[in-house]
């Protein structure tokens, strides 16, 4: 994972809630065993909807995307992360994410922006008016700021999360360095567990 | 203070844990399908890792799987090219593989329960998010990402924050008529689709205590659907008379060992949860869902909603366009909505006792004219089952499709699709956009009320069958 100090730029609002993961990358991209080219997959049923918000040109080349609340509900597909991300978002910001979505995305250097719900409708509507509004999100004060608009605010981060996005850091490499734990523990599991089949 | 139930299976699992750090969990039972798995087995290749304890990770092809002419390769190019790559990647590694065919292969979530790999107080992760199924025998059951899968091929762990706790009570009995679906659709109902956002759910109460371990899996399996990392139940004698003679359950003096230590597992009298939610089960009538997400769900025999139902404008603007979406005008009584396909299968309801349940409506009857029903059985052992009691006969009679096991039109990753517009009544888990289709229209139900919208062609619980 490549190390995300800052993510500035402008963003796209897609002001729906509950965009499951079916939404973000539908089922039929799921069969394919790359890590890449999901970005023509990202939406891909609703951008054939001409007035879908990604269509539009207003919002070209922005790197953030904003949704409703239970953004990236549903399935645990990480092609979802990927898609986003390889369209070109850095971030995104909602109120509250999927669990799994959130987790996979920091996995990702995707960063999950997750304010209150004001906040996330008050850059909603600011987006929407003006796109061309310039956000920052910063990791290492896990701020999200719009000053043309006098917004800020903060976003939970954990701490070891946080220090990966800085480092950009490898979880199985950090857990590697545990092995001897992990040889501890297994010498302790009950021999009747279920193995093999 | 006491612990709850997944706090002490979380203990029990504890590899190590430091401030400011998420804990880092040994994993028990690592189950893998053809859909997640490829990207992560990639990237040990390309870190000369390799996997830890292959004998504790179990892989099946589901997702992609047709349910008919099996025999035949699989005829979408990029579906073969997915199977077959997960064959190679077994192979290669050494991890057991239940191909297509094979008389264990099946539902992941169906056949880890089934062999007997499932068992409560373990750790259970898959790249899919109804793992929470496994939750139902007291194990800590979660959904993974594929970065995750490859962290547990190589480690056999996974770093894991701590989770608050949540209580899920239902309390009385349920009435006639009512389903373990029902149960979970109702809850989906109280709680919303972000209600579990950030915990782990126990389901407890004489309702829960009641259900069989079938019923029990179906319940913890939508767990997700409300955002819960995971949803358990406490083990007792239900779930321990599933178990015995299971092909990898514990057998004689080790059986009464894992007995002793199971029973230890239940949550603490003095225990508190972070959150809790009451639900009384007689009000527990059959649901249905009517939008595109399983929280917007109603009783059977009431009337589609109007977006002015809804206070929240943020609900209130997703009903608008869920009415859109499903082609439907507010207020419409939910049994006249006729239906084009009804759906029996799935990770929720594939199981032996809901086949059981639909075949028991289904007996003697016929589907409705130009009615397009699949039954698909969740593995090649209740497949099995089910015909030696003679059910796919009663299916067959009666007019449907009696098919080969598989995800199928759970998700329409292989040839069984909704088309454009076209209508469902389903017994799977999720009625997003498109899910069973491009264009698709799914509504969740029970087998019960699955089966008997088939026959009357319109939504129906049993009941209303003449
Ligand atoms: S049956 Fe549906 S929900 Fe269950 S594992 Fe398969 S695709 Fe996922």
């Amino acid at each position: 994972m490549k190390a995300v100090h800052v993510v500035q730029g402008t963003a796209v609002p897609l002001d729906r809630s509950d965009v499951d993961t079916d939404q973000i990358i539908p089922s039929d991209w799921l069969k394919r065993v790359e890590r890449t080219g999901f970005e023509k997959g990202l939406f891909s049923e609703w951008r054939d909807g001409e007035d879908f918000v990604l269509n539009d040109e207003a919002y070209a080349g922005a790197n953030i995307l904003i949704g409703g609340p239970n953004f990236g509900t549903g399935s645990s597909r990480e092609h979802a992360v990927w898609a986003i991300q390889q369209y070109g978002f850095d971030a995104v910001i909602s109120p509250r994410f999927g669990p799994i979505f959130k987790n996979n995305s920091t996995k990702n250097g995707l960063v999950p922006v997750e304010v209150s719900a004001e906040v996330a409708e008050t850059l909603m509507k600011a987006v929407q008016d003006d796109p061309s509004l310039e956000i920052m999100i910063d990791i290492k004060r896990r701020s999200l700021e719009a000053p043309a608009i006098g917004l800020e605010a903060t976003f939970p981060l954990d701490d070891s999360v946080q220090e990966r996005f800085l480092k950009g850091l490898d979880d199985i490499g950090i857990t590697l360095t545990l092995d001897a734990d992990i040889s501890t523990f297994e010498s302790s599991r009950p021999a009747w567990m279920p193995r093999g089949a | 203070m006491g612990r709850t139930l997944s706090q002490k299976v979380w203990d029990n699992h504890l590899v190590h844990s430091g401030d400011g750090e998420p804990d880092l969990l040994y994993i028990d039972l690592h189950l893998v399908h053809e859909v997640t798995s490829p990207q992560a087995f990639d990237g040990l290749r390309l870190t000369g890792r390799t996997v830890r304890r292959p004998e504790l990770t179990i892989a099946t092809e589901d997702h992609n799987v047709p349910t008919a002419d099996i025999d035949k390769p699989i005829a979408d190019e990029v579906s073969r090219a997915q199977v077959e790559t997960l064959r190679k990647n077994t192979d290669e590694f050494g991890i057991t593989n239940y191909p297509m065919g094979h008389p264990d292969q099946g539902i992941v979530h169906v056949i880890g329960p089934e062999l007997g790999l499932t068992q409560p107080g373990m750790t259970v992760v898959c790249g899919d998010s109804h793992t929470s199924t496994h939750g139902a025998f007291g194990a800590l059951a979660f959904g993974i990402g594929t970065s995750e899968v490859e962290h547990v091929l190589a480690t056999q762990t996974l770093p894991q924050p701590a989770q608050e706790t949540m209580a899920i009570t239902i309390n009385g009995e349920l009435p006639e008529g009512s389903s373990a679906k029902d149960v979970v659709l109702a809850v989906l109902g109280a709680v919303g689709t972000g209600g579990g956002i950030g915990a782990i759910a126990e389901f407890r109460g004489p309702v829960i205590e009641a259900l069989s371990m079938e019923g029990r899996m179906t319940v913890c399996n939508m767990s997700i659907e409300f955002g819960a990392k995971a949803g358990l139940i406490a083990p007792d004698q239900t779930t321990f008379d599933y178990l015995a003679g299971r092909r990898n359950a514990p057998t004689g003096a080790d059986w009464d060992a894992a007995v002793a230590a199971w029973s230890e597992l239940k949550t603490d009298p003095d225990a508190v949860f972070d959150r809790e939610v009451i639900i009384d089960g007689k009000d527990i009538v059959p649901h249905v869902t009517w939008g595109t997400n399983p929280g917007q769900v109603i009783p059977l025999d009431a009337n589609i909603p109007s977006p002015s139902d809804f206070s929240d404008p943020t609900e209130a603007d997703a009903a608008n366009r869920a009415l859109e979406y499903m082609g439907f005008e507010a207020g419409t009584p939910m049994k006249n909505i006729a239906v084009d396909t009804v759906f029996i299968g799935s990770c929720t309801n594939s199981r032996i006792e809901d086949l059981r349940a639909a075949a028991e409506v289904a007996k003697g009857r016929k589907v409705a004219n130009g009615m397009r029903t699949l039954v698909v059985p969740g593995s090649g052992r209740v497949k099995a089952q089910a015909e030696s009691e003679g059910l796919h006969e009663i299916f067959i009679e009666a007019g449907f499709d009696w098919r080969e096991p598989g995800c199928s039109m759970c998700l329409a990753m292989n040839p069984d699709k909704l088309s454009p517009g076209e209508r469902s009544a389903s017994t799977s888990n999720r009625n997003f956009e498109g899910r069973q289709g491009r264009g698709g229209r799914t509504h969740l139900v029970s087998p019960a009320v699955a089966a008997a919208t088939a026959i009357a062609g319109h939504f129906a619980t049993p009941g209303d069958l003449s």
